[in-house]
């Protein structure tokens, strides 16, 4: 069969397309963007019409797969890491009520936040839930994984979660695909209570949900993604997870292990094949690309001299994502030690486009604020949060999506005034109209900005649900039709923006100011569309 | 046969137009790949780094380890030298010598070029001036492409294949050009290594 070069992201769409999916729900997040974005473009997603519009945040995702599967159907939710504390009361949830259709929660996290505010490990949330992770080392398991995920789901009647991390998701190799698998048919759930998570009926799906951990640990024992490497020198075992498998693998060229390896791709941990690994090996060198959360369990609380060693005993560093060298460290293994970064090389870290509009809002914000004072602006999370950093020095938080308005409002509370909050369109509708509507409800004086440049921008540009509705929202909830105020963020409007800004920071209630452009690299892409659409009427 | 190669930038300058074509050749030739990019923040005008493998053999880690790239290929000069701990003691250095600053504290460029030339084992070129000769000015990453393929263990004509393939949408008129850039980042460095 032909090879497709896919990223780690990509392969699991395709696993997921090829295993008879129905559709995917998703929130765009570095580095998951990428599943999603593949199934909206593959072609026998777009014949099959799999479903693949985004949602507007990870939780409306999460319900949206979870009712997907509710009819019988194959469904996959997308995000990053922290989407997934944004998805997790349905998350948590969907594991009591189980599934009907397979259900795959697939994350990416970041370890080393490449572009996170942290890089916590999802599979301490997968293992909250108590249901089974993937973990691939591998494009190809990712696909594998993806591909056979749904039925396990199937087969055990609970969501799947399938975790990886940057490196994966953003790197390319060659798949090897499997034949295409039929869609299920609509399907009601035989238990027509199953989803129906009344204290009574919530304990005895609990109980359920309990009851169903040997039978997984059984799946984990047999799986073939958890494969047991003998060797003959026991000073030390190995257990690597995940993709920690390849950073081991390159550092014994062709799996010749000296020492015994236990690869993890399949949770929960397969008890045997960890019993045998812990009690015939002197030591356990534990290989994660996150958290220590193996580490961690076979460890215990007491024993500080444990014979497990890894990221807890400071034999692999507590934090960032694992390497090669990294790895050769901890094996004591030799490591070239490269040439230095000479010291002309200067630090080059991103900053807005050139003709970026938040640029021009900046510099409106910081303007205004010269009479009102420094430390007042609240951020989100998206391209403008670069207004932290110099030339603007403009904004002092950026905490988790959503957060800039009620920051805002508790800071308002506190006798911080002006308040101002700075957000971007799509943040706002992922998570910033609860946050209006607390500010609404008790007419707090914040001043909301909403960046609206028609996209999800750090992302790369996809569709934002704000796009044509942002007043109407607003109002909608209750923001006084006068101090909703919409600009044009250019140059040459710079002081009908520090009026307006100005005038709304000293209105003692609630505004929302629009600054609207739209962003400078979809506009970019637009315009080239349009070219060669031009081009090809031409010819 | 294997290459390890670290293709650097800043973030927009499209140095993943480089992996595709040399993905394609590594394709075409049966070869493993791996191939690590940037996504997210730094792409935003940041500097941007890409790890792609190429191998007879299963490739395992999708990152280079220190020390053991075979070539660095860096479209923007003071980008070339950030990744140095990467570079292998027989490795090569191909950089541009055209500047992207956007930052208020860029170096001097003669003193990066200094900087560079130290290396025993480098290839500096003005892709842009090439790629304007060879009236491809959009070309400069093919230059480089070309500029590096006498270091690479991949078929030049593959190179070739690989440039066909990826730029065919975009008409016979562009591929052709991209491969007269190719060429003449390649005549450079047969001309200029020693």
């Amino acid at each position: 069969m032909e090879k497709l070069l896919l990223l780690g992201a990509e392969a699991i769409a395709q696993g997921a397309i090829d295993g008879g999916m129905s559709g995917v729900y998703a929130y765009p997040g570095t580095p998951s963007t990428e599943i999603t974005e593949y199934v909206q473009h593959n072609k026998t997603a777009v014949e099959r019409k799999l479903h693949s519009l985004w949602s507007a945040n990870e939780k409306t995702a999460m319900e949206a797969g979870l009712g997907m599967s509710y009819a019988g159907k194959r469904a996959m939710v997308c995000m990053k890491h922290v989407g997934l504390n944004v998805a997790a009361d349905a998350f948590i949830n969907s594991a009591i009520t189980g599934v009907n259709g397979g259900l795959i929660v697939a994350v990416a996290d970041d370890p080393s936040m490449h572009s996170s505010q942290n890089e916590q490990d999802s599979r301490f949330f997968g293992k909250f839930a108590m249901i089974p992770i993937f973990e691939p080392a591998s494009q190809q398991e990712a696909y594998d994984m993806a591909y056979e995920g749904f039925e396990l789901s199937e087969k055990l009647k609970i969501p799947i979660m399938m975790r990886i991390t940057t490196r994966l998701a953003h790197s390319r190799a060659g798949i090897e695909t499997r034949p295409l698998k039929q869609v299920n048919k609509l399907k009601y759930p035989e238990d027509p209570i199953q989803f129906v998570l009344l204290p009574s009926n919530a304990r005895k799906r609990y109980k359920g949900l309990l009851g169903l951990q040997s039978l997984m640990e059984q799946e984990s024992e047999r799986s073939s993604f958890n494969t047991y490497y003998p060797a003959r020198n026991k000073s030390v075992g190995i257990i690597a997870c995940g993709i920690a498998f390849n950073y081991l693998m390159e550092n014994y060229p062709e799996r010749k292990f000296p020492h015994p390896v236990l690869q993890l791709g399949q949770y929960p941990l397969p008890f045997s094949k960890v019993e045998k690994i812990v009690t015939e090996c002197e030591q356990v060198l534990v290989l994660e690309d996150g958290y220590p959360l193996v580490e961690e369990m076979l460890k215990g609380y007491l024993d500080k001299n444990s014979k497990i060693k890894g990221r807890l005993d400071g034999t692999i560093p507590r934090d960032g994502e694992l390497n090669p060298d990294i790895v050769a460290k901890a094996l004591g293994l030799e490591v070239k030690i490269g040439k230095q970064v000479p010291s002309i090389v200067a630090n080059r870290p991103p900053e807005l486009c050139a003709g970026c509009a938040h640029r021009d809002i900046y510099n409106a914000l910081n303007e205004t604020m010269l009479e009102f004072g420094k430390q007042k602006v609240f951020s989100d999370i998206g391209c403008y949060t670069l207004g932290a950093l110099p030339p603007w020095n403009s904004i002092s938080s950026c905490v988790d999506m959503g957060a800039s308005i009620t920051m805002a409002k508790g800071a308002a509370d506190a006798g911080v005034h002006p308040a101002i909050a700075v957000i971007g369109d799509s943040t706002f509708t992922h998570s910033g109209m609860t946050a209006l509507l607390d500010c609404v409800y008790e007419n707090t004086p914040v001043t909301v900005i909403i960046s609206d440049n028609g996209t999800t921008g750090m992302t790369g540009g996809q569709a934002s649900h704000a796009t044509g509705r942002l007043e109407e929202i607003c109002i909608g909830l209750g923001v006084k039709p006068e101090h909703v105020r919409v600009l044009t963020p250019l140059p040459k409007y710079h002081d009908e923006m520090v009026n307006v800004l100005r005038e709304e920071m000293l209105y003692e209630g609630v505004s929302v100011v629009i600054p609207r452009r739209e962003c400078i690299q979809t506009l970019g892409r637009s315009k080239k569309e349009i070219k060669v659409k031009v081009e090809e009427a031409i010819q | 046969m294997k290459s390890d190669i670290i293709l650097s930038g800043v973030g927009g300058q499209g140095i993943l137009s480089i992996a595709a074509v040399v993905g394609m050749a590594a394709l075409e030739n049966h070869l493993y790949l791996k191939q690590a990019e940037v996504h997210g923040m730094s792409q935003r005008g940041g500097a941007v780094q890409s790890h792609l493998r190429i191998s007879e053999k299963e490739i395992a880690s999708d990152l280079i380890p220190e020390g053991r790239a075979d070539i660095i290929i860096s479209v923007e000069p003071m980008e070339s030298l950030r990744y140095l701990p990467w570079l292998s003691e027989s490795g090569w250095l191909v950089t541009n010598t055209t500047p992207f600053v956007n930052i208020p504290d860029y170096p001097d460029i003669k003193a990066l070029i200094a900087e560079i030339e130290k290396l025993p084992h480098h290839i500096v070129i003005n892709a842009d001036e090439i790629a304007r000769q060879v009236k491809s000015p959009r070309s400069s990453n093919m230059v480089m492409l070309g500029a590096a393929s006498p270091f690479l263990d991949i078929p030049y004509r593959s190179l070739e294949n690989g440039i066909k393939k990826i730029f065919e949408k975009k008409g016979e008129k562009i591929v052709q050009l991209n491969i007269d850039a190719l060429k003449a980042g390649r005549d450079f460095s047969e001309m200029h290594k020693k």
